[in-house]
């Protein structure tokens, strides 16, 4: 096992954290608006189908990424409609999305399968990208990764530093009194809904495009539920978000490497180790701080409707 | 300009009709759907719901529907207790694998065995233990530690899949086998068999066990008081937490008793229509079974009729698939659609829409 390179790891980790973190990131908007959507693994495998789609027929990666966002942003309002005008449980209707994704996204993706994925540029930062061991960890990566760190950055900015942050986490945490200041609850929750669907997109088309890079049937691999899960990990928090996903990119990016390696464990019990420590990172945090003192938004997953 | 007002009570007749209603409207979307495909929506239509009862080849596939609707009843009767008391149990997936390794595991152990009447037994409780434990999991990680059920029941699926492929290729491998993956054919062997009971039915010891869950389900909601506590713990947790329910332990039993029912579910499986523990064991039945769920408003007979038609779609969507090209997708698509169609209508059992200017305000 002695040739696994941890500066190639350690890079990897970062190309395997994008697609979580983008998904992540929009739902994490998406909760601290007050709304529950579990359909992050069906947009997430939409935007995957649809921006490798887009990306094949125009030639161009980056048009792939602009469609899987506009496609994720698409689904989601669906599930905005549903919760929000017309007031359907917000599990279920989460589901569905999910449920109804992984169908659409198998069915627009038959024609695709086998296909190469357009061609991405590697973005060497100058100068930086020579620096021993950091440059090849840090500055030799695609665009999106930069992206999604830059991502973090303008949430957590957004969330703390911005009146309309403030505004957004007011109607997450009560509803009722955001609207009796004359926020527009329902408004406010479709705008997050339809970021938070965008980013699931995004995310999904970093796996099809750069990361595996290819289509196949069943991509995201619960990739979306490990989202959901890093979100409550994160405790609502860009920045614990961060190392949320960095976790889970490293586990999964060492158990690819053992399995590569020949390590004498057997390759299920490596594959399904990325979902047993998200369950244990779960469990440790919900007992560190006793469940519901975890930081949850106060209006998380509740309907809301204004009778007067 | 519309607007909603809630009923003093959820309206009885309209939650009757819109599970229809969103049938209704999932043909006809489906049928706009099937002509962007390129067929003939009606011919497709007709495909899906009428000829695998009616058609040429009924005789065949007409014993099918008990088949394909037993697991999805058996897996929707334990999710719909869980649900109506706000417990999200959505790792059905997972416990039908677990119920099915588990159980096939037991058998196995006692190959080349002929005790029937030990062997087969075994392997159904085996196969409800197992499932009942993988969903045990995370009812007592929530009890214990606030953990969302959510959350570790769907990871547990992805853990499960990976221990069926372990078992396939691993310890369950048929040694006779060729070294193809895959365990010995359970129905195939006359003390594990799980045979048509009624020749022509498609019914099944699996099928017997979904009717009776129906039964049992119907009888512990309306007559003991576990099925009160469900029920009013679904209405009011805090009107439930007066009148004595500890919803810890109701967790717990509606974590069991789903699974339990999953596990079931997929040692008939295994032991029948699958006929043994391969890769590709897991078909999907226990998300297809949260659709059923709610299709059947969470109520016994409801999730009875439910199950019946959802197993049509499958039928009729393989016979699609053959006779006229449609993608197996498009099915799975057709499902989800009508689980959205059936949440957006839903919105009339509880609310009134009002038309005209908003006057009162």
């Amino acid at each position: 096992m002695g040739d696994i390179n941890p500066i190639l790891l350690l890079a990897s980790l970062m190309v395997a954290s994008t697609p979580i973190l983008f998904a992540a990131l929009g739902e994490l908007i998406v909760e601290r608006a007050g709304v529950l959507n579990l359909g992050v693994e069906g947009m997430m495998i939409t935007g995957a189908v649809v921006g490798f789609a887009a990306g094949v027929g125009f030639g161009s990666a980056t048009m792939g990424f602009i469609a899987a966002a506009l496609a994720g942003a698409a689904l989601s309002l669906i599930f905005g409609v549903l919760t929000q005008y017309l007031l359907s449980n917000q599990v279920a209707t989460g589901l569905a999305l999910t449920l109804f994704g992984l169908g659409l996204a198998s069915l627009i993706g038959q024609s695709y399968v086998g296909i190469r994925a357009p061609a991405t540029v590697r973005l060497d930062i100058p100068l930086l990208s020579d620096l021993p061991v950091l440059g090849r960890i840090l500055f030799r990566h695609d665009f999106l990764v930069y992206l999604g760190l830059g991502m973090v950055a303008a949430v957590w900015y957004f969330l703390n530093r911005t009146r309309a942050g403030l505004i957004l986490k007011a109607v997450g945490e009560n509803h009722e009194a955001a609207h009796a200041l004359g926020y527009k609850v329902v408004r406010i929750r479709l705008a997050a809904i339809a970021f938070g669907g965008a980013m699931a997109g995004l995310g999904g088309a970093y796996l099809s495009i750069i990361r595996v890079p290819q289509w196949t049937e069943g991509l995201t691999a619960g990739a979306g539920w490990i989202a959901l899960a890093i979100v409550v990990f994160a405790s609502w928090r860009p920045i614990r978000l961060l190392v949320g996903a960095y976790l889970f990119g490293g586990i999964t990016v060492l158990q690819l490497n053992l399995q590569a390696a020949g390590a004498r464990v057997p390759v299920e019990i490596l594959s399904m180790s990325p979902y047993l420590v998200t369950i244990i990172v779960l469990v440790i945090l919900s007992a560190g701080r006793g469940g519901a003192a975890l930081g949850a938004p106060g209006s998380l997953g509740r309907s809301f409707h204004a009778s007067r | 300009m519309m607007r909603l007002e809630r009923r003093p009570q959820p309206s009885e007749a309209w939650s009757w009709a819109t599970p229809i209603l969103a049938v209704v409207l999932t043909m006809i979307v489906g049928g706009i759907l099937f002509v962007f495909l390129g067929k003939d929506p009606i011919l497709a239509i007709r495909t899906i719901f009428w000829d695998p009862l009616f058609g040429s080849f009924a005789s065949y596939t007409r014993p099918q529907l008990l088949v394909k609707a037993g697991p999805l009843i058996l897996i929707a009767i334990g999710l719909s207790l869980g649900f109506r008391a706000g417990i999200w149990n959505i790792g059905a997936e997972g416990q039908y694998i677990m119920g099915a390794v588990t159980g096939a595991a037991v058998g196995l152990a006692f190959y080349p065995s002929e005790a029937r009447w030990l062997v087969f037994p075994l392997m159904i409780v085996a196969g409800a233990i197992g499932g009942a434990f993988w969903a045990w999991i995370p009812g007592i990680l929530k009890v214990r530690f606030g953990t969302n059920e959510i959350l570790v029941s769907l990871m547990l699926v992805y853990v499960a899949e990976n221990i069926l492929a372990y078992a396939a290729l691993g310890p369950l491998k048929n040694p006779e086998g060729m070294g193809f993956p895959g365990s010995r054919n359970l129905a195939r062997w006359d003390t594990t068999a799980n045979p048509e009971l009624i020749a022509g039915t498609g019914m099944h010891w699996g099928v017997a066990f979904a009717f009776i869950a129906v039964i049992a389900a119907y009888v512990l909601l309306s007559r003991h008081t576990l099925g009160f506590a469900i029920r009013v713990t679904g209405a009011s947790p805090r009107a439930a937490a007066f009148s004595g329910v500890d919803p810890k332990r109701l967790v717990i039993l509606a974590m069991l008793i789903s699974g339990a029912l999953a596990g079931l579910a997929g040692i008939f499986e295994v032991t029948g229509p699958a006929g043994q523990i391969s890769i590709d064991f897991g078909v999907g039945y226990g998300f297809t079974a949260i659709i059923v769920a709610f299709l059947g408003r969470l109520h016994p007979i409801g999730i009875l009729l439910a199950g019946l038609l959802l197993a049509l779609t499958y039928i009729g969507g393989e016979m699609a698939q053959l006779q006229l090209g449609l993608p197996a997708a498009a099915i799975q698509l057709f499902q989800g659609m009508l689980l959205f169609f059936l949440l957006a209508l839903d919105v009339l059992t509880n609310f009134r829409p009002r038309f005209g200017a908003d006057a009162a305000a």
